[in-house]
């Protein structure tokens, strides 16, 4: 049913119709709308059968849904930012003991300094943490990805972070086409672990393993989350057969076709670039988008299709690898091996700075001119920065870098 | 306050038959239905405490909850000296996750069992000082604010034993750990810090809190009987001497404990939501010196100069915890 809805609610909804049993909450912005709407439904009794339980820290929270998860119960929790940090340990755990805990992350930057605005610093953070990261790019898709991630999560018996945009989607009202039950329910089955903490048949989970198995029990783990590349486009077509919409996958194609640049994105900026990249064109300019849906497991040989006769590509990072530069950059290089493209990276959008449809033009102007260096931090205050640098720093350091003043 | 019930002992030990008792009252470790919840094989040092309070205390719980019951475990010696992959010594369904979570995984797990219908099945978790006192706080003075379902125990042998011996929270004045060492003016762990836990639990006003020891393991059997026949937040916290951490002979286990008690320097009481219930008087009152002079950790109180100035600020320690709780018998 389309209503005109905030994003936190569309998943809420989603998430409420997938049925969970257990929900452990923390509040953390941008996070908290939805488990505020989860918590009157399930107190209101709108949503029947789950035990919803304040617990007393993100790492609780992430505890509580590996003991939940661990006798059988579909769970649920969302966090974001500084939260996400503080339940690493237990993020790591659920992964390790490969429970399909389904978590929302309100994607947000990461302190010091103290920022509550979006970037993707959080869950790149969790990138080799062994969870399934679907990103999504509005809040339709945030809201079906999450009916989609219990079934991958299930299926493969790996957890799954759904990772959408905090402010920019989480508290952005638009048009969503709210899930209904019935057909959630035609979609996705009752939970049935593979494996089940249960006295009827007692086993021990989560034993030591010494260095005569843990490479094999790491493998183990990289090759199932490789199957979720076959599995994430097949859930993601069964979701379009049933409700109509593209939703979910790998990776989100538009207008690529004969491109000579080809920008790659994960997130709300998709939507941005791509009204950017319909100015470009009808500007002449041969750009097309490339959105990665699902950042691990990486699409690499999905990507390296994609990208197959384009002179350049540019990737927009909403993060920042101190020291390195791009995250997904990485990545992306290692999908171009054996290409001739030529790959730059832009860093934009930290802390919640607005992507601005000007700046991301006058960018891709300078990239399809071949004159945009190997990084860039788009709309970089370099007043501010250089004259830090100088105060700082001796001024031959920098010589290359720093205007000459 | 009122004193616990008259056990029924035999004459000059502190032992008790189980042919001299009820059927009902006789251990979980006398029947041949017993779950053997930590079986033999495991790698637990000779005399290690922790491994003989484990036992008795999952076995009883078996038995009351008939099988019906689920644990989780802290990361610590308990965990390591059972499980090293692909052995187990649990026969009960047994799940760790992390060093400082098993109070909030315990929670989650209560919350799954109800949610999927099995509001049969009971919550036991289980961890060391360092886990229950220090790392996992915060989830168990969570657990208890919520009033989970769930029998947390905490076997204190007052340190991080499985990483070496270093100091918790838990580790008693004086003592010699590897973080505490019998160096300088004021050798050992310094005095004035530590945190009383179970006094900590009790202002939590959860249903059951109680400690004990593995010197009277029927005491053990009937506060794990007492906690199961409960719901809510329950806690029990129970001493259990490390030969290797406190420098003891492996025979000595159960004679320390039962020093520590008898010195005043462990109570043993219980509490029901918020009040003290009862306490286990002590029988027949012993110096602290006692229970010191058998553990290796307080052996620079003795040599090679004696420091009764230490040794009196234990006793007076012991002292105040025979006063707070009325351990010693008034003689009319």
């Amino acid at each position: 049913m389309l209503q005109q809805v905030e994003g936190s609610k569309a998943v809420a909804v989603a998430v409420a119709a997938s049925r969970p049993q257990v929900i452990c909450a923390y509040p953390i912005s941008p996070q908290t709308h939805i488990v505020e709407e989860l918590s009157r439904m399930v107190k209101s009794g709108e949503l029947r059968g789950c035990e919803y339980v304040n617990m007393e820290s993100e790492f609780a929270a992430m505890s509580g849904v590996i003991g939940a998860s661990a006798v059988g119960a579909r769970s649920y929790t969302a966090t974001a930012s500084q939260g996400l940090l503080y339940m690493v340990e237990a993020v790591y755990n659920a992964s390790g003991m490969g429970l399909p805990i389904v978590m929302t992350v309100a994607n947000r930057a990461i302190g010091a300094p103290i920022n509550i605005w979006n970037d993707h610093g959080d869950a790149m953070s969790q990138r080799d943490s062994g969870w399934i990261q679907l990103y999504a790019t509005s809040n339709q898709e945030a809201a079906d990805m999450h009916v989609q991630a219990f079934k991958i999560a299930e299926e493969l018996s790996v957890p799954v972070m759904v990772c959408m945009d905090g402010f920019v989607l989480t508290h952005a009202t638009e048009r969503v086409d709210v899930l209904e039950q019935d057909a959630v329910d035609a979609f996705l089955p009752p939970y049935s672990p593979r494996q089940l903490l249960d006295p009827d048949d007692p086993v021990s989970i989560g034993s030591m393993v010494g260095p005569e198995a843990f490479t094999e029990v790491r493998y183990l783990a990289h090759m199932r989350q490789l199957e979720a590349l076959d599995v994430i486009p097949r859930v993601a077509a069964e979701f379009a057969a049933q409700f109509g919409r593209d939703s979910g996958g790998l990776l989100r194609s538009y207008r690529t076709d004969g491109a000579e640049t080809i920008v790659i994105a994960l997130g709300s900026v998709f939507g941005t670039l791509q009204d950017v990249i319909d100015a470009e064109r009808a500007d002449g300019v041969s750009v097309g988008l490339l959105g990665v849906t699902s950042f691990r497991p990486f699409p690499y040989e999905a990507t390296h299709a994609a990208v197959q006769g384009a002179r350049r590509v540019v990737v927009i990072e909403r993060a920042l690898a101190v020291g390195a530069g791009g995250i997904v950059a990485g990545d992306v290089r290692i999908a171009l091996t054996g290409t001739e493209i030529s790959q730059r990276t832009v860093i934009a959008g930290l802390g919640g700075r607005p992507i601005t449809t000007t700046s991301l033009r006058e960018m891709l102007g300078r990239a399809v001119r071949d004159e945009l260096p190997a990084l860039t931090f788009l709309d970089l205050d370099t007043g501010v920065v250089d004259r830090e640098l100088r105060r700082l720093h001796p001024v031959d350091r920098f010589a290359d870098v720093l205007p000459q003043t | 306050m009122s004193s616990t019930g008259v056990k029924f002992y035999q004459v000059g030990s502190f032992a008790v038959g189980n042919r001299l008792l009820d059927p009902e009252l006789r251990s979980a470790q006398s029947e041949q239905g017993r779950a053997n919840s930590l079986t033999s094989g495991h790698r637990a040092c000779q005399g290690c405490g922790e491994a003989l309070g484990a036992r008795y205390v999952l076995d009883a719980a078996m038995r009351a909850a008939q099988g019906r019951m689920v644990t989780v475990n802290a990361t610590g010696c308990l965990e390591v000296f059972s499980t090293p992959y692909p052995e187990t010594s649990w026969r009960v369904a047994w799940l760790h996750s992390l060093f400082g979570n098993a109070p909030a995984v315990a929670t989650g797990v209560a919350a799954g069992l109800r949610a999927t219908g099995k509001d049969d099945v009971r919550v036991v978790a289980q961890g060391g000082d360092g886990a229950t006192v220090d790392i996992g706080f915060a989830c168990l003075s969570g657990m208890f604010e919520r009033n989970d379902d769930v029998l947390y125990i905490c076997y204190d042998n007052g340190g991080y034993m499985n990483t070496g011996v270093q100091r918790s929270g838990a580790t008693p004045p004086a003592a010699r750990t590897t973080t505490t060492q019998a160096v300088g003016d004021e050798p050992g762990n310094v005095f004035g810090q530590g945190k009383d836990v179970p006094r900590i639990a009790v202002a939590h006003e959860i249903p059951y809190v109680a400690t004990a020891t593995v010197a009277d393991l029927r005491d053990l059997e009937a506060k794990v009987d007492k906690a199961m026949g409960m719901h809510g937040a329950r806690y029990l916290h129970v001493l259990v001497p490390c030969p290797l951490g406190w420098g003891s002979a492996s025979k000595d286990t159960v004679k320390i404990a039962r020093l520590a008690t008898e010195s005043g320097h462990f109570p043993v009481f219980e509490a029901e939501r918020g009040e003290v219930t009862s306490v286990r008087k002590i029988r027949h009152q012993v110096p602290v010196e006692e229970y010191l002079t058998l553990q290796g950790r307080y052996k620079h109180l003795f040599s090679p100069v004696r420091r009764d100035d230490v040794i009196d600020r234990l006793q007076a320690m012991a002292d105040r915890n025979i006063a707070r709780y009325g351990l010693v018998e008034e003689v009319l």
